[in-house]
């Protein structure tokens, strides 16, 4: 167990000339009339080419806002970036002017929604907004942008692409505008695809449809993918890690296997055990007692003692740090051991 | 609090009962002259019983016609036809003093915990507006006190009566709204959704305590959801809609199990399931396209444009909900057969 301010990320040794993209110690905070909100509190993961990650949160433990940052699209003020570093190919975005940042955002890093209803402008052809990112960015003509809009709606599997063109987003369903939202975001052709719920408002069927082609996606134009979800049922298809956030910090980091197999963490295990299950007829589900804490209040010690059963007084004396586990996971608690232990029996 | 059933009143048998409801919302063109040109088929045809104790989930897509049915039940919309009893009372026929009486007896719960509840009146008058529309059903003694109770058998504090909706969670939000459906002491409640816009670690909770207020008070629950997963864990029995039909009808076991439509093993197919060992075992079936409109379904059976079974026969006769020898609980298909490698 290390005591540095910088936490190692586990898993995966760092290759040379270092990770694609890698947030380090990141602290951001919400100014507000009511307080200051702690929101993230010392995140700290990496992503490498080619791979899927996954952030697994339920909602205010920060993993959208983690996004953000990256992004640079966090709303300034209330929030302020109070530390940390954010480094894609080894420069820090952090320190980078607005229109650096520029060049790196969509063309380099992309991002897509969960609601594509309100992320699409209800007043222009999709066409058109596809192909905005390729005139303004890429200085095509309106012809050129045009054909590669056609392309970019091929690649992403919308039907007789070319007719579709000039419809506006209310004509498509929404399986097709997320579908959009994607082929928006292929544009520029981006080396790291931030998918922040993006399946979360649709159904079933239709959400098994994007989960695939995102999937395939990623595989063919061999793009790394964070994917930011609370559904631990379409994680466990198509991430390579995990890691699971609570109040601001990653409490559990690990492959996804490991992870569903013997959670580490008392929030991870809670959480496994309180979502019902298709395959396996349950009794009485098991809950985690309490609320998620208030980002303004956040608990001393562990965030999750209050809610947790392995509780002690270390937990509420002393913030854990992350403890490695023998098969290069790390888990922010305490009893890490007993409770991987615990699970896996 | 004391159970309401009396000894006339037994477990098991129906005590609501939808026969072939229908609800057509016109679609109407011009301005001055309105003209029908068409009608979305919300609701086509459905029918099904409810027996006192059980709860019935019904699962679909979104535009299935399953929250237009809720609606329906609850008298928020007026059916284009079909016929509902209420305990043998007719739900769509009766009126005046007569409805509100059996509207007593059946209320329901809403999806969104924060656009259901009025943020300018306090928990207590929420919980206790029903008393005030309905003042023969009000307790006799003291209001205040009876919503307490209320709020103490829903697990939350009693003494945050007078606060406000805002400042509470939307977990708790939930438990205010399911103590304003229990005030009446109805019978049957209708959950419309109502665990979807939770947090994973609180819809737990919720779908706990829903079951415990059924133990207790011995109520019937129609539990509409999109989550298959939650519908299977709560209900005894479910109905399986597609564009305004009930496709598919059965014990919990017969529809995880034993399904034998073709949409019901799509649909359950596609859920992704939490495990990854588990996940490689199972075999997908990946449905193609969109849900056709409802105010223009196919001909015939209304799936038939995205089964992989389709024949000549399904754009020309509509199948019945009817026992099917493959299994025998009633499925819509022409070609029932449970599936032979079900996951």
């Amino acid at each position: 167990m290390t005591q540095s301010a910088v936490r190692p990320t586990p898993a995966s040794p760092t290759p040379p000339g270092g990770h694609l993209l890698e947030v380090r110690d990141l602290h951001v905070e919400f100014r507000t009339h009511e307080g200051v909100a702690r929101v993230i509190n010392g995140v700290s993961y990496h992503l490498d080419a080619g791979e899927t990650l996954a952030v697994l949160g339920e909602s205010g433990s920060g993993k959208s806002v983690t996004a953000q940052a990256i992004m640079g699209i966090l709303d300034t003020p209330p929030a302020h970036v109070r530390s940390g570093q954010i480094l894609y190919r080894g420069r820090d975005l952090l320190t980078q002017s607005e229109e650096q940042r520029r060049q790196v955002r969509g063309k380099e890093i992309a991002m897509i929604f969960q609601d594509a209803l309100s992320a699409l402008n209800p007043v222009f052809p999709v066409g058109w907004q596809i192909g905005e990112t390729l005139r303004q960015r890429q200085g095509m003509s309106k012809a050129d942008a045009r054909r590669r809009a056609v392309e970019l709606m091929d690649l992403v599997k919308i039907p007789a692409a070319a007719k579709r063109l000039g419809d506006y987003p209310h004509q498509f369903s929404g399986g097709m505008r997320q579908r959009v939202m994607i082929a928006m975001a292929l544009a520029l052709d981006p080396k790291v695809l931030i998918a922040d719920e993006p399946t979360t408002a649709l159904d079933v069927t239709v959400q098994a449809q994007i989960m695939d082609l995102l999937a395939d996606l990623r595989r063919d134009l061999d793009m790394a993918m964070i994917l930011i979800t609370h559904d631990l049922g379409v994680v466990a298809g198509v991430a390579d890690r995990i890691a699971v956030m609570y109040a601001g910090r990653i409490v559990e980091h690990a492959d996804v296997r490991s992870l569903y197999r013997s959670p580490a963490h008392p929030y991870t295990k809670g959480l496994l055990e309180s979502i019902p299950r298709l395959d396996v007829r349950g009794q009485a589900l098991s809950t985690i007692k309490g609320l998620p804490p208030n980002l303004m209040r956040i608990p001393s010690g562990c965030p999750f003692h209050p809610r947790c059963p392995y509780v002690q007084q270390v937990c509420v004396d002393v913030v854990p740090h992350d403890l490695v586990l023998g098969d290069g996971r790390t888990s922010a608690c305490h009893f890490a051991q007993e409770v991987r232990d615990d699970s896996a029996r | 609090m004391t159970a309401p059933a009396s000894p006339t009143k037994v477990r098991g048998e129906t005590i609501l009962s939808v026969d072939n409801v229908v609800k057509h919302f016109p679609i109407s063109q011009g301005v001055l002259f309105k003209k029908q040109t068409g009608a979305v088929k919300a609701v086509d045809g459905v029918s099904f019983e409810l027996r006192r104790g059980e709860t019935l989930g019904i699962v679909g897509e979104s535009g299935c016609g399953k929250s237009t049915l809720a609606r329906l039940l609850m008298r928020l919309e007026t059916p284009t036809s079909g016929r509902a009893t209420l305990e043998g009372k007719d739900l769509f026929k009766s009126s005046g003093a007569e409805l509100r009486r059996l509207r007593r007896n059946m209320q329901m719960v809403m999806q969104d915990p924060y656009t259901s509840l009025n943020p300018r009146m306090t928990v207590g008058d929420i919980i206790g507006e029903p008393f005030e529309i309905h003042p023969d059903a009000a307790p006799k003694g003291s209001k205040q006190k009876r919503v307490q109770e209320l709020l103490d058998v829903v697990g939350l504090n009693p003494e945050h009566i007078n606060r406000y909706p805002h400042q509470f969670s939307g977990g708790q939000r939930q438990r205010i709204g399911i103590a304003r459906a229990l005030a009446l002491r109805p019978e049957v409640i209708v959950c419309d959704e109502p665990v979807s816009a939770l947090d994973v670690s609180i819809q737990a909770q919720v779908i706990n305590l829903l079951e415990q207020l059924q133990d207790e008070f011995g109520l019937s629950y129609i539990f509409i959801a999109h989550d298959l997963s939650v519908v299977r864990h709560i209900s005894d029995r479910v109905a399986v809609m597609y564009l305004g039909r009930i496709v598919e009808i059965g014990t919990e076991q017969e529809i995880y199990e034993r399904a034998t439509h073709p949409y019901t093993q799509a649909l359950l197919s596609a859920v992704p399931v939490p495990d990854p060992d588990a996940r490689e075992n199972r075999n997908m079936i990946r449905l193609t396209g969109d849900v056709p409109s409802p105010a223009d379904p196919p001909s015939g059976c209304h799936f038939r444009t995205r089964c992989w079974k389709a024949q000549d026969i399904c754009a020309i006769q509509d199948p019945q909900t009817v026992l099917r020898a493959a299994d025998p609980h009633p499925s819509a298909c022409h070609f029932a057969e449970v599936r032979p490698t079900a996951a």
